[in-house]
């Protein structure tokens, strides 16, 4: 799959860089004891620190710093002992402060790599420059009010960790990879719950082009956005548009954009903002972040096992093959689901049922796997059905929808519809024999040659059962039988 | 009979042990002092209600057997420490209004120690000055006065001038004031009082209304030393809000006044002999010497290469700190707000030009400026480097010396008026005090004797980290030899 | 250092201070004094010094995480200049 733009003058190659930043899972901030969660009312969740009341003082929470690491594990980086806060100046209505705390020249984990599978089947490790710990801000609301901007600060001071990424990525499928598979890891860790939609996890998006072979050129800040598809229109927009600029004769010039969901475009910030100065110092609020291996030893060892661990251990043990299995565990829940239910039975059989069946009703219905109406158990149980000949499988998607509106096990409901599968050869040559006797005329087109109306046979006979019949005794019976022989059930 | 105001902490606090008093005749004692001197304008706000509701409480507590360290003792607050429900102002228009919802540390452990507080102190704004001529409240009034020449209004020094002043002009018994680059020291010793910055975080920040925060520390003003010792006691120790707090033990800083010296080493830095420094400091701190001597100890010389560099390494990190420190004074939260904008930064631009005074926005700028892109490297960084050097001097004195002696300023209190021509001018008052600062240093300032115009002057002792009880014994043994006992001609005795 | 008008005017903006043309002429003079009067660390050899952003008497300390603050709306907003059903109120920033 080619990830080049072909211009008028020839082909461009795309550049990405991510930097995402990730809501750290803990009960409160990152320097107060304020708590975390999303939608409380207004200014509920603030700290007297948070808001900068004069005279107030950071203290780091403990949580914050063992996620950061866990996630610097998780994505196989390097863990700095020594890291140092710094604060990051500017003004603005949602920063009480007029500062952040975050980290400069000293983050707390560094380099790192993150692999990521594309549906060509190929795979690719995207490397990460660093992590580091910083505060949130709060939220502005502008539409409320003519002349007012409302402040909310719950969100300010949550604790949050910088992702940053070397742009190593190539193409908007790439970057769409990346972030799903970081969302991933970070679930699995349980270091933020990567929910896009409440802005637990943010993307900004590094777009340039070049020629290939060429040098870095000019790149472009698309700030915050919320989901992978924006993601990957906002950079299929913005490369076009560097390309087109460039094919015309102009320059782009390095600005910040924001991503407009409704045109599908980048438009630049209205307010041509000063460039911003930040003017980084270490705070002198804090000391050091200080690191011993006996803490970073006591994380690495409770690591659970990883999303990449995982699909290794699927296709060698499962047999699956890499797109399911990475399907598969790309959600952690969704692994032990399958797990559960791959237990003692048909790996792909299981596979089929969980990513077609399972996946269709959980999307149609809006859910996750962890309040799937059908439990693993129970899922299990329909195959076993399926497997010891109780039912057939055509009757067991039927059983499926029932099992998803009531939640009943399945031979519950097997019994309770009478849905057990007819295998008994008498009783199918009769109902063949009938179909048979009604619809004599198809049967002379069949035996003048049009085999295709085999299936409308088929499909009679079904009805006639109630679709119990097993199908491979049907379909060997009806053959024979179209076939004008007189075989007697065995 | 010494009258209530004339009394030190430790007397006073005899006194009510004794019953000669009830904490509410000393404290009345005291508001009415503060009544006939308000012409000095050493407070923002006087509390007298709270004041005797308090001392009232003080004595229910006294009759129940209840005595804290500081029991009914009548004590006055910077205004830069937030007091729970009192305005609360940094000497800063940008405050306006602002009651804290909240108390400081430094002043809820006085306060828990029974102590009584009669208001709170006019200072510096934001603590940035030497004189206390910054505040938006006015000018604070030095209660002494040049012999002969009673017309000249001299500062009191800054920036806790109005504790100083009313430590010294018998307002109170006793004050809390800050110190970040002199602003304890330097006032005390041109009001003839002690004051003692201890050591970096000794003394929690929480509640502090922030400068340099690597700088800033809480310290007693009091008139003699014993009193320090006391208060000192029961304003240290850690507060786990405050992440610069030491996590080490408060000693019996007044168990360790016992005025043995014998081999106790005493540095003396070349460097802080000038050229051009006024000649009545030098023969004072050969005085201090002396004294320090026939009690045993042994006088030396010492270099302190770096001193030199304090003041701008000072002047370049202190603003840089600053300017990050106020940019929460944006009349968004609390404080002033200048309305009738059209634009958020509009309304910050006008709401801080309007609030900030003068040496405020000077040094807000300079800050901003030494942090920026391109300035960082030759200013910022630098200055932190010498820092270190700074601090190496002194952890290499220290290794051959226990204490170190200095004056504590150049001169004495100047007028109001000079000194004006340029800030730098205003600079050098600190030239004694910020390396020592810089360092985290304790440093205790002790009157020791008079101008020859009748002004006070201080002698400045240096410890090491910790080590304030050494500082106040040596401290101790000066303040018997120098017998200071006299009074300003503005508080003359009551 | 010699600063002029323009970078006194940007460095103003980035503090955020609005100063009047009466207030900057001074100003420059007094900005520029006082960094050259700085300027005299440039003579001093740091050659492979730390910088001491902080005095490190200090131990670290790292608080446990749990919801031990906030939850009082009331007072976070009782000294504000304006605010209104439980948010601060600040001039539109146009986005």
């Amino acid at each position: 799959m080619s990830h080049w733009i072909e211009g008028q003058t020839g082909l461009w190659e795309i550049v990405i860089g991510l930097e995402i930043h990730a809501q750290i899972i803990s009960m409160a901030k990152l320097f107060s004891g304020a708590a975390t969660f999303f939608g409380g009312a207004p200014n509920t969740q603030v700290a007297l620190f948070d808001a900068a009341f004069p005279g107030m003082l950071p203290v780091v929470n403990a949580k914050c710093i063992e996620q950061a690491v866990r996630t610097g594990l998780g994505l196989n980086a390097h863990i700095n002992k020594y890291s140092v806060f710094a604060r990051k100046n500017y003004f603005y209505a949602d920063l009480p402060a007029g500062y952040q705390i975050s980290q400069h020249e000293l983050p707390i984990v560094g380099p790192g790599l993150v692999a990521i599978d594309l549906s060509d089947g190929t795979s690719r490790t995207i490397r990460i420059e660093r992590l580091h710990l910083e505060q949130d801000a709060g939220k502005s609301l502008h539409d409320r009010h003519p002349t007012r901007s409302f402040i909310d600060l719950n969100r300010a001071g949550v604790a949050l960790m910088e992702i940053v990424s070397q742009p190593d990525m190539h193409s908007s499928e790439e970057a769409a990879a990346y972030v799903r598979k970081l969302r991933s890891i970070l679930r699995y860790l349980g270091s933020c719950d990567g929910n896009m939609q409440e802005g637990s996890l943010r993307c900004d998006v590094n777009v340039s082009v070049r020629r290939p072979d060429e040098d870095f050129r000019t790149r472009c800040e698309i700030k915050n956005i919320n989901s992978v598809r924006f993601v990957v229109q906002a950079i299929e927009y913005e490369a076009h548009r560097h390309v087109r600029v460039y094919e015309s004769g102009g320059s782009i010039e390095q600005e910040t954009r924001f991503f407009d969901s409704s045109s599908g475009k980048t438009l630049p910030m209205r307010s041509k903002e000063m460039v911003h100065d930040y003017r980084y110092f270490q705070d002198p609020d804090l000391v050091p972040l200080m690191l011993d291996e006996t803490f970073i030893e006591d994380i690495r060892t409770n690591l659970p096992e990883l999303p990449d661990q995982k699909k290794s251990r699927f296709m060698n043990i499962y047999g699956l093959p890499a797109y399911a299995a990475g399907i598969l565990v790309e959600d952690r829940e969704t692994a032990e689901y399958y797990e559960t239910v791959a237990k003692g039975r048909d790996p792909k059989i299981v596979a089929n049922w969980v990513m077609t069946s399972l996946f269709g009703a959980l999307h149609r219905s809006g859910r996750e796997i962890s309040d799937s109406p059908i439990s693993a158990d129970h899922l299990g149980q329909l195959i076993d059905l399926i497997g010891d000949g109780t039912i057939s499988s055509h009757i067991a998607k039927s059983v499926f929808e029932s099992m998803l509106e009531t939640g009943q096990e399945p031979s519950a409901i097997v019994t309770a519809k009478g849905l057990k599968q007819v295998t008994d050869s008498k009783v199918i040559e009769r109902a063949i024999d009938e179909v048979m006797r009604q619809h004599a005329d198809k049967v002379a087109l069949y035996r003048g040659g049009q085999v295709r109306i085999l299936g409308w046979f088929i499909g009679q006979v079904m009805k006639a059962t109630d679709g119990k019949a097993n199908p491979e005794k049907l379909s060997t019976l009806i053959k024979k039988k179209l076939a004008g022989s007189t075989l007697s059930s065995v | 009979m010494t009258a209530l105001v004339d009394l030190s902490l430790a007397d006073a606090r005899t006194g009510l042990n004794r019953g000669d008093f009830t904490s509410v005749e000393l404290t009345e004692a005291h508001l009415r002092a503060i009544e006939r001197r308000r012409f000095l304008n050493a407070f923002i706000t006087e509390t007298p209600e709270i004041a005797i509701a308090q001392a009232k409480a003080s004595d229910r507590r006294r009759r129940a057997g209840q005595v804290g360290t500081m029991e009914g003792l009548p004590i006055a607050i910077k205004d830069i420490f937030c007091t729970e429900g009192l305005l609360t102002t940094a000497a800063s228009h940008i405050l306006d209004g602002f009651r804290p919802p909240y108390e400081a540390t430094v002043s809820a452990r006085l306060r828990a120690a029974g102590a009584v507080t009669l208001g709170k102190t006019n200072m510096d704004e934001f603590a940035m000055g030497s004189s206390n001529m910054t505040s938006y409240y006015g000018n604070v009034l030095n209660p002494w006065q040049r012999h002969g020449a009673p017309e000249i209004k001299l500062v009191p020094g800054g920036s806790s001038g109005g504790s100083a002043a009313a430590v010294a002009a018998r307002l109170c018994l006793a004050a809390v004031g800050t110190d970040t680059g002199g602003s304890i020291r330097q006032p005390s010793s041109f009001c003839g009082i002690v004051g003692l910055k201890p050591t970096y975080g000794r003394c929690s920040r929480w509640g502090l209304i922030a400068f340099a925060s690597s700088l800033d520390q809480a310290g007693p003003m009091t008139r003699t030393i014993r009193d320090s010792a006391l208060m000192l006691g029961a304003m240290s120790g850690y507060d786990s809000k405050d992440s610069t707090s030491a996590q080490v033990p408060v000693p019996d800083f007044e168990g360790a006044l016992t005025g043995e010296i014998h081999g106790l080493k005493v540095g003396v830095p070349c460097e802080y002999r000038p050229d051009g420094l006024a000649p009545e400091v030098i023969a004072l701190w050969d005085k201090g010497i002396s004294w320090l001597k026939a009690a045993g100890a042994e006088p030396m010389e010492i270099s302190l290469p770096h001193t030199q560099y304090a003041l701008a390494t000072y002047y370049i990190i202190a603003p840089a700190e600053a300017s990050s420190n106020l940019a929460r004074y944006d009349g968004v939260r609390y404080g002033l707000r200048k309305a009738g904008n059209s634009s958020l930064n509009e309304m910050y631009m006008q709401t801080r030009a309007a609030g900030f005074g003068q040496e405020v926005q000077r040094r807000v700028l300079i800050g901003t400026y030494v942090l920026s892109a391109g300035y960082y490297d030759a200013y910022y960084l630098k200055a932190q480097k010498v820092r270190t050097l700074i601090i190496r001097d002194f952890q290499q004195a220290f290794k051959t010396v226990d204490v170190i002696l200095t004056p504590t300023t150049p001169t004495p209190a100047f007028a109001m008026g000079e000194q004006m021509d340029d800030p730098i001018t205003m600079y050098l008052n600190d030239i004694f005090t910020v390396p020592i600062s810089l360092a985290g240093l304790p440093g205790l300032s002790v009157p020791a004797g008079l101008s020859p115009e009748g002004l006070p002057l201080g002698l400045q002792i240096i410890g090491r980290p910790f080590e304030e009880q050494t500082v106040l014994k040596v401290g101790g043994v000066l303040e018997t030899a120098a017998c200071f006992t006299q009074r300003p001609s503005l508080a003359v005795a009551n | 250092m010699s600063l002029n008008k323009s970078t006194v005017r940007a460095i103003a903006f980035l503090a955020r201070l609005d100063l009047s043309e009466e207030a900057i002429e001074p100003l420059i003079e007094e900005l520029s004094a006082i960094l050259q009067w700085t300027e005299k660390l440039q003579s001093v050899d740091t050659t492979n010094v730390e910088p001491m952003p902080c005095i490190n008497f200090v131990q670290s300390y790292w608080r446990e995480d749990a919801i031990n603050d906030g939850g009082y709306a009331e007072t976070v907003l009782t000294n504000a200049p304006e605010s209104a059903k439980g948010f601060f109120l600040v001039p539109k920033v146009v986005n």
